[in-house]
């Protein structure tokens, strides 16, 4: 016996070992083969960028209803919308959820999704879709300027998010610029303002601005007084709110309306992958989550985000979509390859 | 099957190529040397390949860029003030609870290794729960040193306790005072775990992800991690990593050049006598204080404020059946890696120490190169090859082991390197003598001798992987969720009561491996 056969044997052991933890030791969830199609019609694996609370509650319920079996994996919205092209034919994920649009319309420039059923367009007003129908809108967010109120008064503010490049806000405001969300903002901005305009106020945002890792780090920035404020999402305030308040405690939220490209309202999309081995169940699962029952699940949990289905109604305490004067945007135009370019000139990431 | 005359034959040889001059090393072990090597060279490979698609222009205007200087700042100037930081203060450590008459010693030596067992991110965590404000390059010197010294302190007291003392004595038989015997027998003896440890605190700080993203403390790989999260071809980020991969090229270098071919080995096991402990006399009480301070700041302020937390957050934060998955998963990634590590490790330790030259030492430094790379680039770079050329593997176990074996071979090969150049090769070579096989007299000898540094390394793997985020985050099965990416995303929102059971779990779970290591050392010198 040599020293190669015994190593030889030492690393097969290892290996044996592996794949026995694999199969063992992850609990519930053993390991399959992404090819192998589920054994009954019942099994989907989706892609979630969006709140992993949301898309759980939204799975369990559906499971409980059809017997599909749903297993999420988590990521955030581009990095997954990444790996679904770097997988291409043969990805594992049935559907996509993300936060925002732009890396929805991302999957759907390389024509990934299969169409949208018309049980979706039915439960879905038209302007919470892209006009292709490549996927669906599922929730909605609202940009919101928020602010600490012993630092501000109401005669400071900003008209307008444009006006955050202007030399008097150096030093006084946050963003997460390295997020989804708020490269999502600023792809609405460069659909409304052009690219030159954006590039401009991304430097004035560079030379202004302080950036966080996430927008609850804004928020809990604001209300200590860091900074004096921040261009976030709106459901962090009421969620912190509902919670024990320690976050938001001085924090107060100013929306821009106006159609101002900080009123900007970001569609979260859901889509179903072209690759896909179990299409009739991931279209059955988009169908639910924008059905009125999926979507009351919305106004009723801990989430805070806008429903998007038709006749349901937000939760209480929210500012109706309808009041926001968010600017008009097609999700599908969205260009966030574009954005992250501009960003990553600017020395913003 | 037949026997390949190996280590140590006197049959004289050519010395061709990059060989030691005493004789070859044996085929087979340099072929399994060589392959696991380049199996490193995957990441390394796609770092370069993805650069040389991005074209020169592209290249130099994303390398030559304001924001590259600035994270180039922060980083270089993180290296220069934490590196000498850990080393002082391990250093220091080592030598009060090994070589002084610090009360309570044999304690305080179990203390002073035990921030090893609160991860980075944890300790991140803990200090900007406190101090929300905590931000920018000190407070990123103030969590690695308190983080990192234990890499440098274990090594060095392990060394400190297995010296032979006789060295010293008769040095001071000849007349040299307790500092020059310090400065001149000592310390010499030191360097390579000091050297050694120092190039681990590097390492981290090249690589470290989640404690420098809490405090907003912006290093290569937080922004290689952010342009990866948020752009689409990734050359903005691939041109970031080689720059990070030339770094650390530059911290083996400097490793290498530093630590030289030094041989420190003795025949016969254990200690031949007690080394000489110096009376403290008048500096009892600053010694004391010094140990104080470095353990309430390292193991004080994350343990206080983590219960903190537990306490503010009730009984809701227990009711997770998540935690219980998380635990079980960690365990089991966990343990699969230490081990698949420091078996993979031991032919390149064993290449590198017996047959030092400039060949094994690049079989070795490439698994140094790798490990130095962020675990998101290694995970893209198994996630293209997985997917174009093994799909079947493709987000299963096997490849997440197969990530932590490229990126924390460096921990097993430490440990063990300083092990094997202790373990004498005349013993190996007397049982050859003696009619047993090269196979056998490393198996019945070195191994033998080598067995503790081997399990001091398995730990350092388990302690790594136990908290390894960003390539877990990449590539684990779906569904599997470790401590560290369930930390990591409640943190993120700023759940600090939510998180704070996966930072006990965390810390539980590395304790015995800490124990581990220092009960081997302590082993080692035969108490």
């Amino acid at each position: 016996m040599n020293f190669r056969f015994k190593s030889a044997s030492l690393v097969a052991i290892a290996a044996a070992a592996v794949l026995g933890l694999s199969a063992c030791g992850s609990g519930e969830t053993a390991t399959e083969n992404p090819n192998s199609s589920a054994e009954s019609a019942g099994e989907i694996t989706v892609y979630n960028a969006q709140h992993e609370s949301m898309t759980k509650a939204w799975a369990d319920a559906f499971t409980e209803e059809t017997g599909i079996k749903v297993t999420l994996r988590k990521g955030s919205d581009t990095e997954m919308s990444n790996q679904i092209i770097a997988e291409g034919e043969k990805s594992p994920a049935d559907v996509f959820i993300t936060e925002n649009s732009p890396a929805m319309a991302q999957l759907a420039n390389e024509d990934l999704f299969d169409p949208i059923s018309d049980t979706v367009t039915e439960q879905v007003p038209e302007q919470y879709r892209p006009s292709t129908d490549a996927w669906t809108g599922v929730a909605a967010r609202s940009t919101v300027f928020v602010y600490n109120k012993d630092m501000l008064k109401e005669a400071d503010l900003p008209k307008s998010i444009m006006d955050l490049a202007k030399p008097e806000w150096k030093g006084k405001w946050g963003a997460s610029p390295s997020g989804a969300d708020y490269q999502a903002i600023v792809s609405a901005m460069l659909e409304l303002e052009g690219e030159e305009a954006t590039a401009k106020w991304l430097e004035g945002m560079k030379e202004n601005s302080k950036a966080y890792k996430g927008n609850s780090a804004v928020m809990k920035a604001v209300n200590a007084g860091e900074i004096a404020g921040g261009v976030i999402y709106h459901y962090y305030y009421f969620g912190d709110q509902a919670k024990t308040g320690e976050n938001s405690g001085n924090v107060v939220q100013h929306y821009f309306k106006n159609e101002d490209p900080g009123a900007f309202v970001s569609v979260s999309g859901a889509g179903v992958l072209k690759s896909s081995e179990n299409k009739e169940a991931a279209h059955k699962f988009v169908e639910y989550i924008t059905s009125t029952e999926g979507q009351n699940m919305l106004s009723e949990g801990t989430d805070w985000e806008y429903p998007v289905g038709k006749d349901v109604e937000p939760r209480e305490g929210l500012v109706p979509l309808e009041e926001l004067e968010a600017p008009k945007v097609d999700p599908s135009k969205l260009n966030s390859e574009k954005v992250v370019e501009l960003m990553t000139a600017a020395g913003l990431i | 099957m037949s026997n390949k005359p190996g280590a140590g034959t006197t049959t004289a040889r050519h010395p061709k190529g990059g060989w030691s001059k005493r004789s070859g090393p044996p085929v087979g072990v340099l072929t399994v040397g060589i392959l696991i090597s380049l199996g490193t060279l995957i990441p390394l490979g796609f770092v370069a390949v993805m650069t040389v698609n991005t074209g020169w222009e592209t290249a130099y205007n994303l390398i030559v860029r304001p924001r590259v200087a600035h994270l180039l700042l922060n980083t270089v100037l993180l290296t220069l003030v934490t590196v000498p930081l850990c080393i002082a203060i391990g250093v220091l450590g080592a030598w009060l609870v090994e070589r002084t008459s610090l009360p309570g010693a044999k304690a305080w030596a179990l203390i002073l290794a035990a921030p090893l067992a609160v991860p980075a991110f944890v300790n991140s965590y803990a200090w900007v729960s406190t101090i929300p404000s905590l931000s920018g390059l000190w407070s990123g010197v103030l969590i690695s040193v308190l983080s990192y010294y234990p890499l440098v302190y274990i090594p060095t007291a392990a060394m400190l306790r297995r010296m032979d003392p006789a060295i010293e004595q008769s040095a001071a038989s000849l007349g040299l005072g307790p500092w020059n015997v310090f400065r001149r027998v000592v310390l010499p003896q030191l360097w390579i775990p000091i050297i050694g440890g120092a190039l681990l605190v590097g390492l981290h700080l090249l690589s470290e992800y989640g404690a420098f993203a809490m405090i907003r403390f912006e290093t290569f790989t937080t922004a290689i991690m952010v342009q990866y999260q948020s752009t689409f071809n990734s050359s903005a980020a691939n041109m970031l990593a080689s720059v990070l991969v030339f770094l650390c090229l530059l911290l083996l270098l400097t490793e290498t050049s530093i630590r030289g071919n030094a041989r420190y080995a003795r025949i016969g096991s254990g200690v031949a006598s007690t080394p000489t402990i110096l009376p403290l006399g008048r500096w009892r009480i600053p010694a004391i204080a010094v140990v104080v301070v470095i353990t309430v700041l390292a193991l004080g302020v994350p343990l206080v404020n983590v219960f903190r937390w537990l306490l503010a957050g009730g009984s809701r934060i227990w009711n997770t059946p998540e935690l219980t998955t998380a635990v079980l998963q960690t365990l089991g990634y966990g343990l699969t890696g230490a081990i698949a590590t420091t078996i993979l490790a031991f032919p390149i330790a064993w290449l590198a120490v017996r047959y030092s030259g400039p060949a094994t030492r690049f079989i070795e430094g490439l698994n140094y190169v790798t490990s130095s790379m962020p675990g998101i680039v290694v995970g893209l770079a198994l996630i293209t090859v997985t997917i174009n050329f093994a799909f079947p593997l493709y987000q299963t176990a096997p490849v997440v082991i197969a990530a932590y074996v490229l990126l924390f071979m460096p921990r097993a090969l430490v440990t063990l390197r300083t092990g094997l150049s202790q373990a004498p090769r005349e013993l190996e070579e007397a049982s050859r003598a003696l009619g047993h096989s090269p196979l056998s007299s490393f198996f019945r000898v070195t191994l033998r001798l080598t067995a503790p540094a081997a399990a001091g390394g398995a730990a350092l793997v388990f302690l790594a992987v136990s908290t390894e985020l960003t390539a877990t985050l990449l590539l684990a099965p779906t569904g599997v969720h470790t401590l560290a990416t369930q930390f990591w995303s409640l943190t993120s929102e700023i759940d600090y009561a939510g998180a704070a059971p996966y930072a006990l779990a965390m810390i539980v779970l590395s304790l015995p491996m800490t124990y581990l290591l220092y009960s081997q050392s302590q082993k080692a010198a035969g108490l």
